[in-house]
């Protein structure tokens, strides 16, 4: 692409993972195979190359590891806390050894560049256990009333665009209260998951307490809808989160949703220009846009739009998009086939509804899933691309002159997730930020998550929270 | 002294929608009886129209009473109990008709419905401390958590509690900044439609409760289904079939859902029905050091 400066490759090495040609499924503390012998292909996104085959899991797994977890609750929730926190703290810690080799698979089978595996993922989710280690034996004074019980079996079904961060946020406060766990990681993406369940190995983890189950939709199906899961956590989009809550109704499973989002990045005309224009790349760049709190709409005040836009574009102009293993790059593959036909699709319609479409000059790779830096001007709120959640690097720009348009735009949708303002005067960004209907808002930055700050959405982003004292509840009969 | 021979008058029990005494639209009633079947009254037998019509009077109110100051909110709930307590006669008689309880066990029940507003308007300003605060996060950020109501609640009345159930399910809602669409017990509507008199007199804004008689069964699924309804308590919900429907109806939305469960109205509730209906709103800034040209984010 062309680009400002020309940079020599810096590929991180591959050899620091070590991927086997299958994997099974990971139940009661071994590897196995499915039942019906099913198997599926994981490939990186960035070369289509086959990374690895991979056991499917059907219903009948899905019983067999609800049942072992089952079994290993009775022990696991009776451990004392302090016990359960040094289980954690070991897989924190032998994540934070293995980091450089979890980072480097995670980009291999996700597509997403190695600074961001490197430098927030794994990081994260080192911080995740650490953090949920330490409430394991304070749990009595978290405020979830004295000795709060675990709820049981955690069936939990996790995205692809962070597969081993999510994990994470489904995994530590589970295990940290008590319950046992039956995990499926998106299809697109069970590398790491699997690689998590040999650390549990290492961890010397009771077997049963965290089981594995790599596998398609309808295997997460089956894990919300067996009989004997007492809790269901569900990252991942808004139709099925909507059929999860259906499936549950009527039954005593407590669910927790982390849905969809169509953040609003709000830039008002005091911003600071330059670090804007850094918040609104990070915004919607980061991980490609595959990201539920994105902030895919640019809210911008009129008078500053054009300057805005500008700088803006001289910085796309700048990104790299290429090999997500080296190291200088900033915008990696897309996850699927599948997810590029959708963001193609939703980019399409944005031009056949009128609005403008603008890319900086950009050379995709002839093979892999590649999608260049999009962003559509001229768009109103009735256009497509302005409502909904497109899930890749995709931004629309939108204008607003007073700070009620603003918040009146922002708040006009059905998500919830996120928002960003952007402004240097104080009282503003409290005023706006007390007015937006959104779980998390980001004033002047944007896509910061830390595991002691809760995360989760309003409207049909989702309910229930992740992250701080607040994730706790989700796991516990309070 | 009373004239024994003196007819009395005889109250027209009516909704409380918006701040307003409105029939049903749908210009039916339905006869109320005590627990040996006296008739008591016509109640107004509310329609999916009354219903509509009550969203959107709680949509309205939402903003005001949403941002209202906390402080507001518990002198308002506090002025509700005051005003309880000045027409106690009134709610004891309905209540031992309504239960068919004597004088004395209605009284209990009305007078912890009474402490049970005041119970809550203290929690007004307090709930935010409790369940919100500082996120320690590794950077240099400011990051802070605070509740923040959920939006329109659909409540469904407790079906044998008819007041002290009923303050439990209400006050909760609205002490955090919700506003409610309340459908009364069926069979026992008359100390809810009485209770918007009390509240109509104790400065709370019209619309914060709208309080329909009527059948859970018919208003319900419109309710659950209502895409401008944030979430669902199903207490009320007369059976399994019935709340299972509802739940389903109201992930179309994905409504905050409050399930059916077995409650004692007269022990102390803890939060959990005020946090049912409250979401975490968590906000981000840069701490940084101020350099010596300003701000260094």
């Amino acid at each position: 692409m062309a680009s400002a400066f020309e940079y020599a490759p810096a590929p991180e090495s591959r050899s620091v993972v070590d991927i086997a040609p299958s994997y099974g499924l990971f139940i009661d503390g071994e590897f196995v195979d499915a039942a019906g012998g099913k198997v599926f292909k994981t490939v990186s996104p960035s070369t289509e190359e086959v990374l690895s085959e991979v056991a499917r899991a059907g219903a009948e797994d899905v019983d067999r590891a609800v049942r072992a977890a089952r079994k290993a609750f009775e022990k696991w929730s009776a451990l004392p806390g302090s016990e359960r926190a040094k289980y954690l703290f070991r897989i924190a810690r032998i994540i934070q050894e293995r980091s450089r080799e979890l980072a480097v698979l995670e980009t291999l089978d996700n597509g997403k560049p190695i600074k961001e595996t490197r430098d927030a993922d794994l990081p994260l989710v080192a911080a995740h256990f650490f953090y949920y280690a330490g409430w394991a034996d304070k749990l009595d004074h978290a405020g979830h009333g004295a000795n709060p019980r675990p709820l049981g079996v955690a069936g939990q079904v996790i995205p692809w665009n962070f597969p081993l961060l999510m994990l994470a946020w489904k995994i530590a406060p589970a295990l940290a209260t008590g319950n046992t766990v039956v995990l499926k990681p998106a299809e697109t993406t069970p590398l790491s998951a699997l690689f998590f369940a040999d650390i549990c190995r290492q961890a010397g983890l009771p077997k049963g307490v965290v089981n594995i189950l790599p596998g398609y939709g309808d295997a997460g199906a089956a894990l919300v809808e067996h009989p004997d899961v007492n809790k269901v956590a569900f990252t991942g989009s808004t139709a099925v989160g909507k059929a999860i809550a259906r499936s549950v109704a009527g039954t005593d499973k407590k669910l927790t949703l982390e849905l969809g989002g169509k953040g609003a990045n709000i830039v008002f005309d005091d911003a600071p220009i330059d670090q804007a224009v850094e918040g609104i790349v990070n915004g919607i760049f980061f991980n490609q846009g595959q990201v539920c709190c994105a902030g895919s709409r640019l809210l911008v005040q009129e008078s500053v739009q054009d300057e805005l836009l500008d700088a803006l574009k001289r910085r796309l102009s700048t990104l790299r998009l290429g090999d997500p293993l080296d190291k200088n790059t900033d915008i990696g593959a897309i996850n699927s086939s599948e997810q590029l036909a959708r963001i193609t699709t939703l980019v399409e319609q944005g031009e056949a509804e009128g609005a403008e479409r603008w890319s900086p000059a950009c050379e995709l790779p002839s093979s892999g899933y590649w999608f260049a830096p999009t962003l559509f001007t001229g768009v109103t709120q009735a256009h497509t691309i302005a409502r909904d959640e497109i899930f890749g690097p995709v931004l629309s720009v939108l204008s607003f002159r007073t700070p009620d348009e603003a918040v009146a735009k922002a708040n006009n949708s059905q998500y919830g997730l996120s928002a960003g303002i952007w402004t240097e005067k104080g009282s503003r960004i409290l005023a706006v930020a007390n007015k937006l209907r959104a779980g998390v808002v980001w004033a002047n930055t944007f896509n910061k998550f830390d595991p002691t700050s809760p995360f989760g959405g309003y409207k049909e982003s989702g309910f229930g929270r992740e992250g701080g004292r607040h994730g706790l509840e989700a796991y516990l009969d309070v | 002294m009373s004239d024994a021979n003196r007819l009395s008058v005889f109250k027209t029990y009516k909704l409380y929608v918006g701040g307003k005494f409105p029939r049903s639209e749908s210009g039916r009633v339905y006869e109320v009886t005590d627990s040996k079947g006296k008739w008591l009254a016509n109640a107004p037998l509310s329609s999916r129209k009354d219903a509509r019509d009550a969203v959107v009077a709680a949509r309205k109110a939402f903003g005001g009473w949403a941002g209202a100051t906390a402080y507001n909110r518990g002198q308002i709930l506090y002025r509700v109990a005051e005003m309880l307590e000045g027409r106690k006669g009134q709610f004891v008689h309905e209540v031992a008709d309504a239960e068919g309880l004597s004088r004395n066990k209605a009284a209990v029940l009305v007078e912890a419905a009474i402490d049970r507003w005041v119970w809550y308007a203290g929690w007004t300003d307090k709930i935010a401390q409790v369940t919100g605060g500082a996120n320690p996060v590794a950077g240099p950020y400011f990051n802070l958590s605070t509740p923040e109501p959920t939006g329109v609640v659909t409540v469904l009345a407790p079906q044998d509690s008819s007041f002290l159930g009923l303050v439990s399910v209400i006050a909760p809602v609205i002490a955090t900044g919700n506003t409610a669409v309340v459908v009364a017990s069926e069979r026992a509507p008359l100390p809810a439609l009485s209770l918007g008199e009390v509240l109509a007199t104790s400065d709370l804004p019209g619309g914060v409760v709208n309080i329909l008689s009527g059948k859970a069964s018919e208003m319900g699924p419109h309710l659950a289904a209502h895409q401008d309804v944030n979430a669902i308590d199903l207490t009320g919900a007369s059976d399994d079939d019935l709340a299972r429907e509802l739940e389903i109806a109201a992930a179309d939305n994905l409504k905050r859902v409050l399930r059916r469960r077995t409650e004692d109205f007269a022990e102390s509730p803890g939060t959990d029905r005020m946090t049912a209906f409250l979401e975490t709103k968590t906000v981000w800034h840069p701490t940084g050091s101020l350099g010596a040209s300003g701000s260094s984010y």
